[in-house]
């Protein structure tokens, strides 16, 4: 999916959740996907203002996912430690984007490269 | 998106819907702080019990909504945070410190008349 605006940033997060509720996930696990997608689409709008975010199931043979990959080819991030990190922002938001979406999901990972953009992937499995 | 605002007496009251964009809720921002200066309200309840997501963006601004209506001396009241949502703010680290919520509506309204009863 694209995301190049505010109204892009709902429909990405109705999508997921849509997604997880058909995959079985629990309303609490879905609310926290949706969640999660709204954070990271947000990030694109404002620091990249152009990106993508793409929904994944993953069929690993004991269990089911969701993966979502946020990239985009902003500016990049500097300092990913300090991104990270709880109340660091360089936006004027309350810095919570990142680490709390780590603490929402199961896997996180992020790739980074100034001037090169962005791609962060992270994963819920279901309980 | 359009928030609805009733006026009910002293009290305003604004209904979240599930899919409210950035827009949107910059717009209520102003609009409602308007209105509680257009009706000299002492309340604004704000109902979020549709709200499907609660992020870093939607919660900051209902909390310079609160702030806002505060400096008009008016209060505010989040009524109907979801549990799930809940969990999620939780997780995601976010707080509505300083702003007063009730279960659901009709908690809301209680609680203020208490206080206003209090202030009287």
């Amino acid at each position: 999916m694209a995301i190049n605006s505010d109204q892009d940033i709902v429909t990405a997060r109705q999508k997921g959740r849509a997604l997880a509720i058909e995959l079985g996930f629990s309303t609490v696990d879905a609310t926290l996907i949706a969640t999660s997608i709204s954070e990271l689409a947000r990030n694109i709008v404002s620091y990249a203002r152009r990106g993508e975010i793409t929904l994944k199931i993953v069929r690993a043979p004991s269990r089911q996912g969701i993966t979502i990959i946020a990239s985009d080819s902003g500016p990049g991030i500097r300092d990913i430690l300090q991104a990270m990190r709880d109340g660091f922002s360089t936006s004027g938001s309350l810095g919570l984007g990142l680490p709390g979406v780590r603490r929402l999901m199961d896997d996180f990972e992020i790739a980074s490269e100034p001037g090169r953009g962005t791609i962060v992937t992270v994963k819920k499995w279901k309980s | 998106m359009e928030v609805p605002i009733l006026k009910q007496g002293e009290v305003l009251i604004a209904t979240f819907q599930a899919a409210l964009s950035d827009a949107d809720l910059n717009q209520l921002r102003m609009g409602l702080v308007q209105q509680v200066v257009k009706f000299r309200s002492r309340a604004v309840i704000v109902d979020v019990t549709a709200m499907d997501v609660m992020d870093s963006f939607a919660s900051r601004t209902l909390r310079e909504i609160a702030h806002m209506i505060r400096l008009r001396g008016a209060e505010t009241v989040i009524v109907g945070i979801q549990p799930e949502v809940a969990f999620a703010m939780v997780q995601l680290g976010l707080t509505l410190e300083g702003v007063a919520t009730a279960l659901d509506l009709e908690e809301g309204l209680a609680y203020l008349i208490q206080k206003f009863k209090n202030i009287d």
